[in-house]
């Protein structure tokens, strides 16, 4: 029998670490082995568990597993009979989390250990390069990618094949391939789960990468932020080196190829290629015009061809299953699977993995169990900063590029923050333009000024001094932003405006004309007072009061000190007695 | 309140001699820097200057470009509060408001005992337990602003009879 912990970094956030120490104490010197592996995906379940026996078959998953349980899980598993840990057992109705998912980036994420290439190597693994290098002809290689339609995961969807074949053919000898690691949308943790949970398919995607556009060193710029994802990675590297999967003459083949890691300092504007060399070359991370292309003139001014974790991640399926295996999957336009990270006011939420052409509606409610705690959906928020948000009206969109494009938001990198009644649209707005004013890199006036401007309108009308007139505004500035900006963060920084407006523009007027916020959360535009009529005194509030602000002697009718409050809704939430009133 | 040679400078010595002279290393160099002393010392960047013949200003932009350097020491613990949507659609703002009314600092700043510092990250990418924090490397999901508070008095109190 073996019980293995899923440690990602998720899991490790809600304990999985701890339970694995519980789960080593309590096993001992008993038969039973003890490993783990990256992330299942299930975030809202972690730390999960799971039982496999001795052919190596899942038996149960445990979900939700506390370290108090150890010694329990591991008497049941001993003695073979599970009953006795059934109520730690993954409920039906949330396995319908993974059963409705097609997974081929996250093919062995959650099942092997990220740790060990052995794992990754009876789950088919490095048999693309094998082929790759054995029989394939660079010209081939980019042929494959071209027929299964590979685009590009980073959010801009460029042919991937289109890239590589321009890096091969542009001229010199001396070419570099990137990896961009640098998942900087809030809300977005793809590419994390990858590097963390299978960093060897990333390492197998890169060094075929290499191989088609001819180059003998790569990167992988990988966010400062991802302690995990980078120590993972360093180790699968070494390990593939060791065992000539990377590094000189491969696989005895006459090809060679070296990964470096580049850890990045925390900077969301080098996601865009041009900032992300000048950061490789340890310069600030400033975008550049372009052309010249990366592909023409990118790292230390060489040919370099850049694409994003999620990208690398399907080359090695796409090889190996046959390009034609992966255009069937998905739309006329877009190809293959999305991953997309699922949270927000969602049930279930986690990395899901679908086929293209799903629509969002299955995502969020047939994967994604719907809105918690029984309220309703609002908007779907895709695409980060550089995104938009899709209301209810338009939950029937498929995940295509364009289709996503015509809503106003962006299929982006994979972020997907679902939001219910109690997200005011115009905060969200004035949320994301905080994010990405203070990311401009400041290079050029449309990006740096406009976000500034579209910001301060923005909290003025939060703040409930919006002006008849500022939503023109608005929308006259975020045109000039799109249209002016030098790069991707400038161009799309409108988008989370433009979009709420758009689709929400009743919230604006509300909070413009009748100074009030629909969803009550703008704290400046609610008020919370107690009715002295239905207060018992019991003093509930006021024990749960975080900045004390709520005064009174028992059994009589307490009082808010409105300078004090935070507008936290605390006292709200606790009142047994309907006694605070929200304005 | 840069005083003049505060810090050991020996102690950068080996990472300079492994990479002053590799073109393109200065975020590396900065990186391993704020690793040994916890932020970036102007007296390291003087040096910094020295070893790689970059001029400090060139140093010093490239070190306020990036949210990850620090000019500033920090407390013995630090916070990060995430900002990410799934934080910020979970209330995050309140968890950010609830730490600063408890604490007295707002983001970037350190507590008068040296004890916390509070620094503002985009996204710390535990996104189904939002809201999160987390204090030197510990995540703490699902926060409200009591469950918060306890934290923070629990450090203390460690602290104090420590």
């Amino acid at each position: 029998m073996k019980l293995v912990v899923g440690e990602g970094s998720c899991g490790i956030a809600a304990g999985a670490a701890k339970v694995y120490d519980a789960l080593e104490q309590a096993i001992g010197e008993k038969d039973i082995h003890l490993g783990i592996t990256g992330c299942i995906g299930m975030c809202f379940l972690e730390p999960i568990v799971d039982v496999y026996d001795d052919n190596g078959e899942l038996g149960a998953r445990l979900v939700k597993v506390n370290p108090a349980q150890a010694g329990r899980i591991v008497d049941a598993v001993s003695s073979g009979d599970l009953s006795s840990i059934q109520k730690l057992m993954i409920k039906d109705e949330d396995k319908t989390f993974l059963d409705k998912q097609t997974r081929i980036v996250l093919r062995h994420c959650g099942k092997i250990d990220p740790t060990s290439i052995d794992d990754y190597l009876d789950d088919d693994g490095f048999q693309a390069l094998g082929a790759v290098l054995d029989h394939m002809q660079p010209e081939e290689v980019i042929d494959e990618i071209k027929t299964s339609g590979l685009s590009g995961r980073g959010g801009a969807g460029f042919p991937t094949w289109f890239k590589w074949n321009a890096a091969r053919h542009a001229p010199g000898d001396e070419k570099y391939l990137i990896c961009n690691a640098d998942e900087g949308d809030p809300g977005a943790f793809m590419d994390r789960a990858v590097l963390e949970s299978d960093p060897f398919s990333l390492i197998e995607g890169m060094i075929i990468g290499a191989y088609a556009i001819g180059c003998k060193d790569a990167f992988v710029y990988v966010r400062a932020e991802y302690p995990l994802a980078i120590k993972r990675l360093e180790n699968a590297l070494k390990i593939a080196e060791e065992r000539n999967y990377l590094g000189d003459h491969i696989l005895g083949s006459d090809f060679s190829c070296h990964i470096h890691i580049k850890a990045g300092a925390g900077a969301f504007v080098c996601g865009e290629e041009t900032a992300l060399i000048a950061s490789l070359e340890g310069e600030r991370g400033m975008p550049r015009l372009k052309p010249p292309f990366p592909a023409e003139s990118g790292y230390n001014g060489k040919p370099s061809n850049i694409n994003n974790v999620e990208t690398f991640a399907n080359v090695a399926w796409i090889i190996h299953n046959g390009g034609k295996e992966f255009a069937k999957l998905g739309t006329e336009g877009s190809k293959g699977t999305k991953v997309f990270a699922l949270s927000g006011k969602i049930r279930r939420g986690g990395l899901v993995e679908v086929t293209m052409g799903k629509t969002l509606r299955e995502v969020i409610f047939d994967i994604g169990g719907g809105i918690r705690d029984g309220k309703e959906f609002k908007a779907v928020q895709l695409g980060g900063p550089s995104g938009g948000c899709i209301p209810a009206s338009r939950l029937d969109t498929i995940i295509d590029y364009k289709a996503l494009q015509a809503t106003g938001a962006i299929m982006g990198s994979g972020g997907m923050v679902v939001m219910d009644e109690s997200t005011c649209m115009v905060n969200t707005a004035k949320f994301f333009l905080e994010f990405t004013s203070k990311e401009s890199c400041g290079k050029c006036v449309p990006c740096r000024l406009g976000t500034k401007r579209l910001l301060e309108i923005l909290t003025r009308i939060c703040a409930g001094e919006g002006k008849e007139g500022d939503v023109e505004l608005l929308e006259e500035l975020c045109n000039a932003v799109k249209d002016g900006a030098l790069c991707g963060l400038g161009q799309t920084a409108p988008n989370p405006v433009l979009t709420t407006i758009h689709y929400f523009r009743d919230e604006y007027d509300a909070h413009i004309r009748d100074k009030s916020c629909p969803a009550k959360q703008c704290a400046d535009l609610v008020t919370y007072r107690i009715d002295p009529e239905k207060c018992t005194g019991c003093t509930a509030c006021s024990l749960r009061c975080p900045v004390k602000a709520i005064h009174g002697v028992a059994k009589s009718p307490f009082e808010i000190e409105q300078s004090l409050c935070i507008k936290c809704g605390s006292c709200y939430n606790n009142c047994h007695f309907g006694a605070i009133t929200r304005e | 309140m840069a005083q003049a040679n505060t810090v050991d400078l020996s102690l950068i010595e080996e990472i300079l001699d492994e990479y002053a002279s590799v073109p393109g290393s200065l975020i590396t160099i900065l990186q391993k820097t704020q690793e040994v002393y916890g932020y970036l010392p102007m007296d390291a960047i003087y040096r910094i200057s020295e070893r790689t013949g970059n001029s400090p200003a060139k140093i010093m932009g490239v070190a306020t470009f990036y949210a990850q350097f620090r000019l500033q020491p920090i407390g013995k613990y630090l916070i990060y509060l995430c900002k990410g949507t799934a934080c910020h659609v979970n209330n995050s703002d309140l968890i950010g408001a609830t730490i600063e009314q408890e604490l007295g600092i707002t983001n970037g700043e350190t507590t008068e005992d040296g004890l916390f510092t509070l620094e503002h990250v985009a996204c710390l990418g535990c996104c189904s337990l939002a809201p999160v924090m987390m204090i030197n490397g510990e995540a703490y999901g699902s926060l409200t602003p009591q469950k918060t508070i306890q934290i923070l008095q629990d450090y203390r109190k460690k602290e104090a009879s420590a």
